[in-house]
């Protein structure tokens, strides 16, 4: 399967102390398509996503880009986005300056009037006004920055984009727009795209297929079409908000 | 076989704090010379460079200055205390001059630039970090360590000399003005005994202290913020950590440059 995949993971560990967060993960996302993974807190979701970005070096396994291991990973980086779960925006520098902060860079980065007017074309894509370019992310609202957020993670047309709990502390008429923003972009541009989220409503908006991670493995994966019908009792369990179950819950 | 025991626990645990302490000088060390290699390869971002200068040196100055100013006229009222049991107060404007230039110039500036500076640096680098802005600059294809850590390090390293060789002047000042107004020194020959007694050695050794003083305020600020903890308290530690190792350290290499540069 990792010939059609765009990413694919062979057995990736990690521990901390004695802690094992992830216990030889397996998981292929095909090209072009939107895998969300699912699990309770602290089941190594963002570890993962982590593990592939190499802000945390893998224990063991393998991550393969396009069926090969990732050889130069800023080659990998520069077709890549990812929005962080708390938007993660610089707070020294203007809203265009993040839209655009990685075409600012290297040999042959952008002038400023062109940064500038990417920036608000990508801003208007999202859904924000061109003044907002100029303030500062202090000035923007939960839902604003997101947005913003979610413009710096398409500026530069990437292949593959990950989005870390997308709809976290938004309201549910605001949780839906980013939605269907996702939704749309990720079309748009043809992406591969892997998102963390405990959001039932965004799982069933933005998947194509669902991956669920419990006790440092994968324990479901499908396409998204067939969750409620699994039969997977940790599956059952955790999309229908269950208390009771397989999955032990401290009180 | 009680005290066998209270013994050996001791014993142990005064190695494991030994352990913890050279394990924590060689991550500092492995840190800064990452950062070190860093400097010499492209990219590099001589904005981020010249807004670090401006925090560091020019928003430092005032606080440099008053320290300077006040410890300049504090040093002369000393010396012509002192100086009075030996009928010796005319040394006071040579003894002030060196005891600023080689000392008391560049251990201040550093003490104060690192309570200022290395707090703001740990404090804004370890934010960054618990609010995952440094992982943003990696996915951004931005090595953290060339952005953030190498403006700091260079910036800190250039200002503090220049931040210094001023702080030097306004302490000499202070020593004048109590000197001439407040001691009753002819202003002339205070100046004469100024100029004439200073050698390029001292002004020269105050200045290599400076410099290395600005790199180890830069640093621990760095290390501190990279290595915070999460939270509020994670990142008001890394500022407690960046502000007390950096006034450790610059008070013992004072002492080991002054051992250096001066030697008995």
């Amino acid at each position: 399967m990792s010939g059609l995949s765009k990413i694919s993971l062979r057995g990736l560990s990690k521990a901390f102390g004695s802690n094992e967060v992830l216990r030889g993960v397996d998981l292929d996302v095909p090209k072009s398509t939107s895998l969300v993974v699912i699990g309770g807190s602290g089941t190594g979701k963002s570890v993962l996503l982590k593990c592939i970005l190499g802000i945390i070096k893998a224990d063991s396994g393998d991550i393969l880009i396009d069926g090969e291991p990732v050889r130069n990973r800023d080659a990998f980086l520069s077709h890549f986005g990812m929005l962080f779960q708390g938007g993660a925006l610089f707070d020294s520098l203007p809203v265009w300056h993040n839209v655009a902060f990685r075409m600012r860079q290297g040999r042959g980065k952008l002038s400023k009037s062109d940064a500038q007017e990417l920036a608000i074309e990508k801003l208007r894509r999202v859904g924000l006004k061109p003044d907002v370019a100029f303030l500062h992310p202090a000035e923007l609202s939960g839902g604003m920055q997101k947005r913003v957020g979610l413009a710096r993670a398409i500026a530069s047309n990437p292949e593959v984009i990950f989005f870390d709990e997308p709809t976290t502390g938004l309201d549910p008429i605001m949780a839906g727009v980013i939605n269907e923003l996702i939704r749309e972009i990720v079309s748009e541009l043809g992406a591969t795209t892997i998102t963390i989220t405990h959001d039932m409503s965004s799982v069933r908006a933005i998947a194509d297929n669902v991956a669920m991670i419990h006790a440092g493995k994968v324990r479901w994966h499908g396409p998204v079409r067939e969750i409620d019908t699994s039969g997977d009792p940790y599956l059952d369990q955790f999309i229908n908000g269950r208390a009771e179950g397989p999955i032990e819950s401290v009180r | 076989m009680l005290a066998i025991n209270f013994i050996n626990e001791a014993l142990a645990s005064i190695g494991r704090s030994t352990i913890g302490l050279f394990a924590a000088i060689g991550r500092v060390m492995i840190f800064a010379a990452h950062a070190v290699s860093h400097m010499l390869r492209a990219p590099f971002y001589p904005r981020e460079l010249a807004i670090q200068l401006l925090r560091v040196g020019y928003f430092s100055l005032p606080v440099v200055g008053l320290t300077t100013l006040f410890t300049g006229g504090a040093l002369a009222l000393q010396i012509y205390a002192g100086g009075a049991r030996f009928n010796a107060e005319s040394v006071v404007p040579s003894i002030v001059a060196i005891g600023m230039v080689r000392e008391l110039g560049p251990v201040l500036a550093g003490l104060m630039v690192a309570g200022r500076v290395g707090a703001s640096i740990a404090a804004e680098i370890g934010t960054m970090k618990v609010t995952e802005q440094i992982d943003a600059l990696t996915t951004l294809s931005t090595n953290p360590i060339k952005y953030l850590v190498v403006p700091r390090l260079l910036a800190a390293t250039i200002a503090m000399p220049l931040l210094v060789f001023i702080g030097n002047i306004i302490g000499i000042l202070g020593g004048f003005l109590v000197g001439v107004f407040r001691l009753d020194f002819n202003s002339n020959a205070y100046i004469t005994n100024t100029v004439d007694f200073l050698e390029t050695g001292d002004t020269t050794s105050g200045l290599i202290k400076a410099a290395v003083f600005g790199f180890i305020v830069a640093l621990m600020g760095t290390y501190s913020g990279f290595n915070s903890g999460r939270g509020a308290q994670g990142v008001g530690q890394a500022t407690t950590n960046a502000v007390v190792s950096a006034s450790v350290l610059i008070l013992a290499s004072n002492y080991l440059l002054t051992e250096l540069l001066f030697p008995a």
